[in-house]
């Protein structure tokens, strides 16, 4: 009998359990009550997309386009992530043993991650950031050396690595996604370079140095030739001035780096200085050396603009915040640039059931 | 066998029952704990992704058009050159907005409360802005120079809150027992606010003209203290990362800082994406700001947006 109560009392808190559990189901499903997850964004960040200095092979292959994924959730880089596929840039970054901590290291945390492949070239060599030792002196004088070694080091060991071959200064920041929407239009066998025009002393004018050039693959071989045969020659220290007098020279042409609407893209100076009217006093060198008539005020600069010169640390990251974070949601901006043409068909073909218009809408 | 299985049905009865009463209490108590969490600290949100991704288009169009943000800036003589600058920037994305003026400036079009005291001035401003517009718009901006705005994500920031709820909102500090929002950040009245202010802005023992005996609070504070009357409460304004979407310093300032406080991790521990303000900004900011977010972008990144938002006319620097 008291075995029988047993079985009795255990079948029914079985049943009140099973009954308890089913019911919290039900409640739960009726409720739609969520877990409330509370992410700290400073110290829960996995998807870091800083590097730690000892992870040099991140630089190499894929970026992650969406890496603070909170922040984008929304966000569709397909265009950008083809791109990256079929324009494929290295970059070289000027820099010098005192500037590493200062200044290159803002351009590593920053746009140096967007480059199919990136090199910070130095007259010493340290492994630890890690910048390639070009075994000149430092200083303005040996800019041009400079320049020489890295075009000709970036020659003989990655050739065959990019598309584009693009120089910057470690106080320039560059839009890599609008250099590649700039590039994309031309191709890489055609021996021809792109930059911030200027005009004097070389017919075909010159690309500024501080506002980074880009040389095609074609252009590249070019100018390495030209050295190992002489045609040209360490001319002068004026790095910018001289590598174009090489370019033309060689028959590399001097590209037009503007945007549809006429807009520069390629700036010498921070957005403030080109959009502040009368910033730049009018008898400033610059009033004479731009190749196409200048501008200042909102037509200064174009709105896929490519790099900016004379950025300090702080502007870095405030350039990095301004372009690949705040956006006004929804805005539908007047300047819609084009898509090249075989990319555009690439991804129609894709996308045939999606809404291509939300696709293209804001770029 | 009879015993048995009738047993087990209690039990399962017994669960049920016992499991219903839980969750009810669980429910009633959660309420409360609300009421007062509410109390402490108001932390509105931004919007979910998942319910803008079931908007149409034309609906996206209609939902833009819906809201109707009306800015007030109050301004002095010596703000002159940020008047320009605010003026000729983000004020253009206002459905309307006005400069309220401690005096008549030449050449700038400004409503004069004809006092130098902020206090009165806001008072007089939101007098006159209720009043004439009430029917018109259902949101209220108020700012300073100093401020920029981008209207559109605050637009975003309002998805999914209905306007004839008492909404004050922006970037709240702790004063003692008073919450209130900084104006520094900007400050956001929904409709139904506006109205409750109104009332009390004529009821002197609760919103007077003269708060605090022995020394000057500010404004802001004042603001709230009256709105407290009207069961009015300040909220923090954040994203879905709980970052401030109103922000009293510049994004240089908040660059610096995080510059020595994280250096691993400068912009994501900066600021949100979808800020609504900055503030402590030269006019020079102001132009570089326009331009930094109205124009300049990487190509190829491309948003599915719930909203549209046109670029006003006769501007060419958005």
């Amino acid at each position: 009998m008291a075995s029988k109560s047993w079985l009795n009392f255990l079948t029914f808190l079985c049943g009140s359990a099973i009954g308890f559990f089913l019911c919290s189901q039900l409640f739960s499903i009726l409720l739609g009550e969520q877990v409330d997850t509370q992410p700290n964004m400073l110290h829960n960040d996995p998807h870091a997309r800083h590097l730690d200095d000892n992870e040099p092979s991140h630089l190499k292959g894929q970026v992650n386009f969406n890496a603070d994924s909170s922040q984008h959730k929304d966000e569709n880089t397909d265009i950008a992530e083809k791109l990256y596929q079929r324009v494929k840039i290295l970059c070289w970054v000027m820099t010098s043993p005192q500037n590493l901590e200062k200044k290159a290291k803002h351009v590593k945390a920053t746009w140096a991650q967007r480059c199919n492949k990136v090199l910070f070239m130095s007259s010493e060599e340290n492994q630890d950031f890690p910048t390639v030792g070009l075994k000149t002196k430092e200083g303005r004088e040996q800019l041009y050396w400079k320049t020489i070694k890295a075009f000709q080091y970036v020659h003989d060991h990655y050739l065959e690595d990019a598309d584009w071959f693009m120089k910057a200064d470690d106080d320039t920041y560059v839009i890599l996604d609008n250099l590649r929407w700039l590039l994309s239009k031309y191709n890489p066998e055609q021996p021809i370079y792109f930059g911030r025009r200027f005009k004097p002393y070389v017919k075909q004018g010159y690309m500024s140095g501080g506002a980074g050039y880009v040389l095609s693959k074609e252009a590249l071989r070019r100018f390495v030739d030209a050295f190992k045969t002489e045609k040209c020659t360490h001319s002068s220290s004026i790095e910018d001035l001289a590598l174009g007098r090489c370019m033309e020279i060689i028959n590399v042409e001097a590209g037009d780096s503007r945007d549809t609407t006429g807009k520069e893209t390629f700036h010498p100076f921070v957005p403030e200085h080109h959009l502040i009217k009368g910033y730049l006093p009018k008898t400033f060198w610059y009033w004479n050396y731009n190749y196409y008539p200048p501008v200042e005020g909102p037509g200064c600069c174009s709105d896929i603009a490519v790099s900016f010169h004379y950025v300090d640390s702080t502007t870095m990251y405030e350039l990095e915040y301004l372009v690949y974070h705040l956006r006004p949601y929804g805005y539908l901006y007047r300047y819609q640039p084009a898509l090249p043409e075989d990319i555009l068909k690439e991804i129609n073909q894709a996308n045939k059931n999606e809404d291509s218009k939300v696709k293209l809408g804001n770029p | 066998m009879l015993s048995e299985s009738s047993s087990f049905l209690k039990g399962v009865m017994l669960g049920s029952i016992f499991c219903a009463l839980i969750t009810m209490l669980g429910h009633i108590r959660i309420g409360h704990g609300n009421r007062t969490h509410q109390h402490e600290h108001h932390h509105l949100q931004a919007p979910n992704k998942e319910d803008i991704l079931k908007i149409s288009e034309a609906e996206r169009m209609e939902l833009s058009k819906s809201f109707r943000v009306y800015c007030i800036i109050l301004v002095k003589p010596k703000d002159v050159s940020l008047w320009a600058a605010v003026k000729e920037t983000w004020t253009k994305h206002c459905d309307k907005a006005e400069f309220f003026s401690s005096e008549n400036v030449k050449v700038f079009e400004s409503i004069n409360v004809d006092t130098n005291e902020m206090w009165l001035m806001m008072r007089k401003a939101y007098k006159y802005a209720f009043d004439k517009y009430k029917d018109q718009y259902n949101w209220f901006f108020l700012a300073r120079p100093t401020t920029f705005a981008v209207i559109e994500n605050l637009k975003y920031f309002l998805l999914k809150k209905d306007p004839s709820q008492p909404f004050y909102l922006g970037h709240t500090i702790k004063s003692g027992d008073l919450e209130y929002v900084s104006v520094d950040g900007g400050i956001v009245l929904s409709i139904e606010s506006m109205k409750r202010l109104n009332h009390l802005l004529s009821v002197p023992e609760k919103c007077p003209e003269q708060g605090g005996m022995i020394w000057k609070i500010s404004e802001d504070k004042q603001l709230a203290v009256c709105l407290k009357y009207a069961g009015v409460f300040a909220e923090n304004a954040e994203d879905a990362d709980r970052k401030d979407v109103f922000n009293t310093k510049s994004v240089g300032l908040f660059i610096k800082e995080a510059m020595s406080n994280h250096p691993n991790q400068v912009v994501e521990g900066c600021c949100s994406d979808m800020a609504v303000t900055f503030n402590g900004l030269t006019p020079n900011q102001m132009h570089v700001m326009m331009y930094g977010v109205y124009r300049l972008r990487a190509f190829g990144h491309i948003f599915n947006d719930a909203l549209v938002f046109l670029p006003p006319n006769g501007s060419e620097n958005d």
